[in-house]
């Protein structure tokens, strides 16, 4: 299968995409559609030369060939069959890229949060979907973007009104089921969190199954004024799993906004997180932890773009690279001209515990204001023979203090994690994993 | 209880020691001392297993066991301490939780029951008297930020918390002030009895004022040069090493 046959086979897709539109063609969200395919086809799938995609080469997920339309008859038995830990909150099942309210939780967000598909809002609320869908999103640069928006046939949007606090956290739980054949799941939602309002979101991806998935996921987030939303997103995908997800978020006055993204698997990772602080006295927190082995490789691109004065953007990612696992990190801070008093901060850790483990990194800040407060820093290293000897030399086997040592590593991230059951499944998920 | 025989270890190409003999009974104290560079902390290093030093010849029994077979987890559960020169700061490890483990791995080497939560704290408790060591400093990361005579007092509380047969102190007393040092020493002595032995590596008499050793032996070059009791290091303290040099070097090169 060559590269060539992937391209292909998604412009057949865009073909019956674009026949689907049909006679609906004026409506934005068809617009923004029949955009994006036009963009891909000038785009492409990037390669290495691209400099965004200098260590992350999507070669091997472009060519395979996937399922982008498998069996959507999955069941309830069918969840309970991949044995998907227990959480509380509003849970919501897509499973393949397919939404199913039919097995999601919808009860308990009645009341306080709207859930609508793309299609149910195109018709009950028109404006809250034109809106915001797509505003957030580059779909001119970016190929991965592009694909998504003009595939994602459907979605889900999460608005919580203004002056509602949400409880419970809203978790949008993503399967790849690949028992019988590779799979594509191109997913795409987008939540609305109005004035004042506040609420907990997890975005859970996993794979069941051991043929190639290919998700392709964006999510956009709006947080307006004086909002606060804590987001995360938990990837334990399989080995062959190829990810591509991008999370764009808008903040305005007084918002506050934390992320913590949490890669315990997965073959293939590119994580974009990217921030816009578009208004004043903010506070945006991104979290990152990865935690690879084998030959897994994950990618996290972070942007904390910071456009008006006075606000505060703080950020730590750490990374434990085990085998012949590769990493990147790339970071970007702008402070635009009229972002007088901004703080920004980022941090990088990364251990690797072996000669083959590789991790690179790369810090970019562009700062156009003279009255800021930024700082990065990036670090890569091994573990410290000294401290494993000291460890032993009080009877703690070396297996045991390199894990103690790792485990240890990894808490300033797991520490961070407010919501207690997602922080001590992690914990435990990390400390299996760590041997 | 610790037989040391002709033993030789280097460092990448480097001799460090050279035909060390040593012989330490139950309940002895041994102090070892020398000039900078003699090798005193890479013989203590050695004992405990320390991976950067090659032995090239001899060994070292102890307990019965031959100890170089052994590796450094295992050298601690039969009952060696190494009371470290510069103990190592372990950041998102408290004092008490890196205890707990280490304490209830040697139990499991010993096929003993693990101690639980309220067994240990009651340990800790009466050993952290014995070094006046404050509990908060125990509930902290291990060694971080701790100063120098903090960190040498918590490695006698770990001592005391470990219940070592030979306990190796490798210059405990380096960049301690004379109220930590006699603390230090307090520790030690109480921690004395005629089942446990004691190494004192250290470059200084001034230690020995506190904590009397039954022999002292001058490391120099990588060999045991002299040996007598605690009146020889009063003698160091007076005269220096440099008399000990001229007679080891004169003998080297008469051989």
């Amino acid at each position: 299968m060559s590269e060539k046959n992937i391209q292909t086979q998604l412009l057949a897709e865009f073909q019956e995409v674009e026949s689907g539109i049909n006679g609906h063609a004026a409506e934005p969200f068809n617009q923004r559609r029949l955009k994006a395919i036009e963009s891909f086809k000038k785009l492409g799938f990037p390669t290495t030369k691209h400099e965004e995609w200098k260590y992350s080469n999507v070669r091997k997920l472009t060519q395979k060939e996937y399922n982008f339309h498998p069996k959507s008859d999955i069941t309830a038995e069918d969840l309970n069959s991949f044995h998907l830990p227990e959480l509380n909150g509003i849970v919501l099942y897509f499973v393949n890229g397919i939404y199913h309210p039919e097995l999601s939780d919808l009860e308990s967000a009645k009341g306080k949060v709207e859930i609508l598909t793309f299609q149910e809002a195109q018709k009950q609320n028109p404006e809250l979907l034109n809106t915001h869908y797509g505003i957030y999103t580059d779909e001119e640069n970016e190929a991965f973007s592009a694909m998504n928006t003009a595939m994602a046939n459907d979605g889900i949007i999460v608005h919580v009104p203004a002056n509602v606090t949400v409880e419970q956290p809203i978790i949008l739980r993503m399967v790849s089921d690949t028992r019988e054949e590779n799979v594509g799941s191109v997913l795409r939602n987008l939540i609305v969190v109005g004035e004042n309002a506040e609420v907990k979101l997890a975005e859970s991806f996993r794979t069941y199954g051991e043929h190639s998935g290919f998700v392709n996921t964006l999510t956009e987030i709006s947080v307006a004024e004086s909002a606060r939303v804590d987001y995360y997103k938990v990837q334990d995908e399989s080995n062959e799993a190829y990810h591509i997800g991008t999370t764009n978020v808008l903040q305005k006055d007084k918002s506050y906004f934390y992320a913590a993204t949490v890669t315990l698997n997965g073959g293939f990772i590119r994580n974009n997180l990217n921030l816009k602080l578009d208004g004043e006295y903010i506070d945006s927190y991104m979290y990152g932890l990865y935690v690879p082995n084998g030959n897994q490789h994950i990618d996290n691109h972070t942007v904390a773009d910071h456009t008006k004065p006075n606000s505060v953007s703080n950020e730590l990612y750490k990374g434990i690279l085990m085998d012949e696992a590769t990493g990147v990190f790339n970071g970007k801070i702008f402070v635009r001209e009229d972002a007088q008093k901004t703080n920004a901060y980022q941090n990088c850790r990364n251990v690797v515990t072996s000669d083959k483990a590789v991790m690179n990194t790369k810090p970019q800040l562009e700062i156009w204001a003279d009255d800021v407060k930024c700082s990065h820093g990036t670090t890569t290293g091994k573990l410290n023979d000294e401290a494993i000897f000291y460890m032993q030399s009080r009877g703690i086997p070396k297996q045991e203090a390199i894990r103690l040592q790792l485990l240890a590593f990894a808490e300033d991230v797991v520490s961070q994690i407010k919501i207690e059951q997602i922080r001590e499944f992690l914990a435990e998920k990390i400390k299996e994993k760590l041997g | 209880m610790l037989t040391v025989s002709n033993l030789h270890a280097r460092v990448e190409e480097k001799e460090i020691l050279r035909g060390i003999n040593l012989e330490i009974k139950p309940g002895e104290v041994h102090a070892i001392m020398g000039p900078n560079g003699s090798g005193k902390s890479t013989l203590a290093s050695v004992l405990a297993g320390r991976e950067d030093f090659e032995v090239t010849d001899g060994s070292v029994e102890f307990q019965g066991k031959d100890l170089l077979d052994l590796a450094p987890e295992e050298r601690a559960a039969e009952g060696i301490f190494l009371a470290f020169q510069y103990p190592v700061e372990i950041p998102g490890v408290t004092t008490i939780n890196f205890l707990k483990t280490a304490l209830n791995q040697i139990r499991k080497y010993r096929g003993e029951e693990s101690l639980d939560a309220a067994q240990f704290l009651k340990l800790m408790k009466e050993k952290s008297k014995l070094v006046k060591i404050d509990d908060q400093l125990l509930r902290r990361s291990l060694n971080e930020g701790f100063s120098g005579g903090e960190k040498k007092r918590n490695e006698i509380f770990q001592m005391a918390m470990l219940e070592p047969t030979l306990g190796i102190l490798d210059e405990t007393d380096s960049g301690l002030d004379i109220d930590a040092l006699r603390i230090v020493a307090d520790g030690v002595n109480q921690l004395k009895d005629q089942n446990r032995s004691f190494i004192v590596v250290t470059h200084y008499q001034r230690l020995l004022d506190y904590i009397v050793p039954d022999f002292v032996h001058v490391l120099y070059k990588g060999r045991i040069v002299k040996s007598g009791t605690k009146e020889l290091a009063l003698e160091l303290e007076e005269k220096g090493y440099d008399w000990i040099k001229a007679e080891a070097d004169a003998a080297e090169s008469v051989a």
